[in-house]
C-alpha cells in the first residue's frame, strides 16, 4: 500500500522545466497513517469555513428560528412559570436547549449536501483521493460540526442579550464547543446514513422533517425529565440530544448535571454514527 | 519521438510531443481485445534493467448493475505515457469501466492493475497515482478557484511548505491565474474544465482520467481543453486515459483509442491503423473517418440497440449540459 511511484521519465523532467512545472512533477509522499485522519478533517473544516466566510447568508438566517424560540416561547413560558426548572429562569434554562436544538437541526440535513455532492460528482473525486471512506466521513462531520458551533456562537450571544446570565469561564465554553462537536457529528452521520439509504434529496427531506421534532420534543430541551410520561422519558433516556442539552446546562448555567456520562454518549454516539455513514456512503459512490 | 520502424502510417495525430511516446505497435488490421504494445518504449524513457509496467492493465473487467452488464469482459492495456483514448456510445460502458479503474467501483483482486499496483487490493497507493476529473462538474461553486485547488493538495497530501507554489503553478499551467481568487460560480464552463484539470494536476498523478471532457462545450472551449490536456501530456509525460463519444477529438489526440460497444471493446488501435484497415477491407479510395470504423465495427446493432444510455446517464449529461452552457 506504501509503495513508492516509480520515477517518472527523466526525458521529460526538462520539457517540465521549460514550462516551469517542475514543483509539480513529484507526487508527494503519504503521510504516516495516524496522521490521515486530523489531516482530512482539517481540509474539510477548513473548507467549510471558508465557504462561511464567502456567503454567511445561512449563517443569519438560521438565526431566525432560535431567536424566535427565546423571544417568543421563552419569555411567554417564563411568564407562566408552568414547568419546574430547579428555580432557574425558564429563559435560562431554555438557552441551552436551543443551542442543542439549533445545531441540530443544520447537522441534520446535512446529507443534503452529500446527495448534493453526489449529484454533482464532488463526491466522486472527494472518494477517488488516498482517502479512506471513515476519514471522509469524519472530515465531513466534523465540518458540519464547525458550522454548528457557529450556530451556537450566535444562539449564545443571542441568549446573552435576551439577559441570560451564562458562564464565560473559558474551560467550560471549550467544553461546551466538544459537546456541540460530538452531538453534529452524530446527527450529520445520522443524515449522510439516511442519505445512503434513500439516496434522493426529497426523500431525505421528507425523512429529516419527520425525525427532528421528534428528537427535540423527544429531550429535554423545553421540559425536564421529570414532567415526562414514561414512555417519552425512554426516547429521552436513548436520545443523544438530552444528553448534549444536560451537558451544556451543566456547563453554561452550572446546574446539577452528569457530565461523564454526557460526554461518554456523545463520544459513543459520535463513534456509532460515522462507523454507518462509513458503510454506507459506498451506495453513494455506485 | 521514437516511432516503431514498422508502422505503416508514420503521420500520427499527436503535433507537439517532445516526451517520450509509445505507439502502439499491433499488425495492420488487428483489432479485438488483449492488445499490447511492444517494444516501442524509447530507450530514455525507462531506467535500465527495470521494466516499466504498463500504465494500466485490465483483464477480463466484468462489472453489472443488477442484471445489466455494463461492462461485459473488457481487457485493454494503456501504456505508460500515451494518450489513450475510450469510445463509444452512451450506455456503451465507458464510465463504469473507468470507475472500476479508480477504485470509485469494487473488482475481483487480479482483474485491474495500474501502474503494477492492483486496484483491489492497494486502492490507496492506486488513488494517488491517478488524477480524476469525472463526467460531472465537480469543482466546488460556491469556493474561489485556488481554494479548489488547494482542497486536493491537502487530500492528496501535499505539505504546507510546497502547497501555495504547487497550486499556483497548476492554476498556471492550465491558464487560470488572473481567475484564480474569483468564485467558480462566475467561471464558464471550459473555464470550469480547466479547473478541474488543476485539481487534478496539483498531486502530481501518474495517470489522467478524464472522462468525457469536453462534453456540452462548444468547440472553442472543446479545442481550449485539449491543448492543455495536450501541453500537459508534453511537459511531465503523465499518462492520459479519457473516454469520449466525439470521435473527431480522439481521432486527432488520442495515441490510441478502443471502440467500446455493449459493455465490450470491440477494436483496438491507433486511429490511423483502424481507418487503414477499414479503407483496405471496402477497396476504395474515400478515405472513412473513426466514426465509419465505429460503424463497421459495431455493425447495425448500433441503430438497432435501444440501450442508448438510460435515464440517469441521460439526465447527467444533460445537467452538466446545462450548467456548462
Amino acid at each position: 500500500m506504501s509503495v513508492a511511484p516509480a520515477g517518472r521519465p527523466p526525458a521529460s523532467a526538462e520539457s517540465a522545466a521549460a514550462l516551469g512545472l517542475a514543483p509539480l512533477l513529484t507526487t508527494p509522499r503519504a503521510r504516516p497513517g495516524w496522521l490521515v485522519l486530523p489531516a482530512r478533517v482539517g481540509a474539510m473544516c477548513l473548507v467549510e469555513l471558508q465557504k462561511l466566510r464567502h456567503d454567511r447568508t445561512e449563517l443569519y438566517t438560521r438565526a431566525v428560528q432560535p431567536a424566535l424560540w427565546l423571544l417568543i416561547f421563552g419569555e411567554t413560558f417564563t411568564r407562566i412559570r408552568a414547568i419546574p426548572t430547579g428555580g432557574v429562569p425558564y429563559l435560562d434554562y431554555l438557552a441551552p436547549g436551543i443551542i442543542a436544538q439549533s445545531a441540530m437541526f443544520i447537522a441534520i440535513f446535512y446529507g443534503i449536501m452529500i446527495i448534493w455532492e453526489r449529484d454533482s460528482g464532488v463526491l466522486t473525486k472527494l472518494l477517488v483521493t488516498p482517502t479512506p471512506r471513515a476519514a471522509l466521513v469524519t472530515g465531513k462531520a466534523f465540518a458540519a460540526g464547525v458550522k454548528s458551533l457557529m450556530q451556537a456562537a450566535v444562539v449564545l450571544v443571542l441568549a446573552t442579550l435576551l439577559g441570560v446570565s451564562l458562564t464565560w469561564n473559558p474551560l467550560r465554553l471549550l467544553g461546551v464547543a466538544a459537546a456541540v462537536l460530538l452531538a453534529s457529528a452524530f446527527f450529520s452521520c445520522l443524515s449522510m446514513s439516511i442519505a445512503g439509504i434513500v439516496l434522493t434529496r426529497d426523500r431525505l427531506m421528507g425523512v429529516g422533517q419527520a425525525i427532528t421534532m421528534p428528537l427535540f420534543f423527544g429531550s429535554n430541551a423545553l421540559y425536564p425529565v421529570d414532567v415526562m410520561p414514561d414512555w417519552l422519558r425512554v426516547v429521552s433516556a436513548v436520545n443523544p440530544l438530552s444528553y448534549q442539552v444536560d451537558a451544556l446546562r451543566g456547563l453554561l448555567l452550572g446546574t446539577p448535571s452528569h457530565l461523564l456520562l454526557d460526554f461518554l454518549v456523545l463520544l459513543a454516539a459520535a463513534a456509532a454514527g460515522i462507523t454507518a455513514a462509513s458503510c454506507l456512503l459506498g451506495r453513494l459512490a455506485r | 519521438m521514437t516511432l516503431d520502424p514498422v508502422t505503416p502510417d508514420p503521420v500520427t495525430t499527436v503535433t507537439v510531443t517532445p516526451a517520450p511516446l509509445t505507439t502502439g505497435t499491433m499488425t495492420p488490421g488487428t483489432t479485438g481485445t488483449g492488445a499490447v504494445p511492444t517494444g516501442a518504449v524509447p530507450t530514455g524513457a525507462v531506467p535500465t534493467g527495470a521494466v516499466a509496467p504498463d500504465a494500466v492493465s485490465c483483464h477480463g473487467l466484468r462489472y453489472s448493475f443488477g442484471r445489466t452488464r455494463a461492462v461485459d469482459g473488457v481487457d485493454l492495456t494503456v501504456a505508460s505515457g500515451e494518450v489513450f483514448g475510450l469510445l463509444g456510445p452512451n450506455g456503451a460502458g465507458k464510465t463504469t469501466a473507468i470507475r472500476c479503474l479508480t477504485t470509485l467501483l469494487p473488482v475481483p483482486p487480479g482483474t485491474v492493475r495500474v501502474f503494477g499496483h492492483d486496484a483491489a487490493r492497494e486502492r490507496m497507493a492506486v488513488r494517488r497515482m491517478i488524477g480524476y476529473v469525472p463526467q460531472q462538474l465537480s469543482a466546488d461553486s460556491s469556493l474561489t478557484g485556488r481554494e479548489n485547488v488547494a482542497l486536493f493538495a491537502r487530500l492528496f497530501d501535499v505539505r504546507r511548505r510546497e502547497r501555495a507554489e504547487r497550486v499556483a503553478l497548476a492554476l498556471e499551467a492550465v491558464g487560470l491565474a488572473n481567475a484564480a481568487d474569483r468564485m467558480v460560480g462566475t467561471y464558464s464552463g471550459g473555464m470550469i474544465r480547466r479547473l478541474e484539470l488543476a485539481q487534478a494536476l496539483v498531486s502530481a498523478p501518474r495517470l489522467l482520467m478524464l472522462d468525457e471532457p469536453t462534453i456540452g462545450l462548444d468547440p472553442i472551449a472543446r479545442t481550449g481543453v485539449w491543448e492543455h490536456i495536450t501541453a500537459i501530456r508534453a511537459a511531465t509525460g503523465m499518462t492520459v486515459l479519457v473516454t469520449t463519444h466525439y470521435m473527431d477529438e480522439a481521432d486527432q489526440y488520442c495515441d490510441r483509442v478502443a471502440l467500446m460497444h455493449a459493455g465490450r471493446v470491440q477494436a483496438l488501435d491507433t486511429p490511423e491503423r483502424l481507418k487503414a484497415a477499414l479503407r483496405d477491407r471496402r477497396g476504395d479510395d474515400a478515405a472513412p473517418t473513426l466514426e465509419d470504423v465505429f460503424r463497421d465495427v459495431v455493425g447495425g446493432d448500433l441503430d438497432a440497440s435501444e440501450e442508448g444510455g438510460d435515464f440517469r446517464d441521460v439526465r447527467r449529461t444533460r445537467r452538466t449540459a446545462s450548467r456548462l452552457g
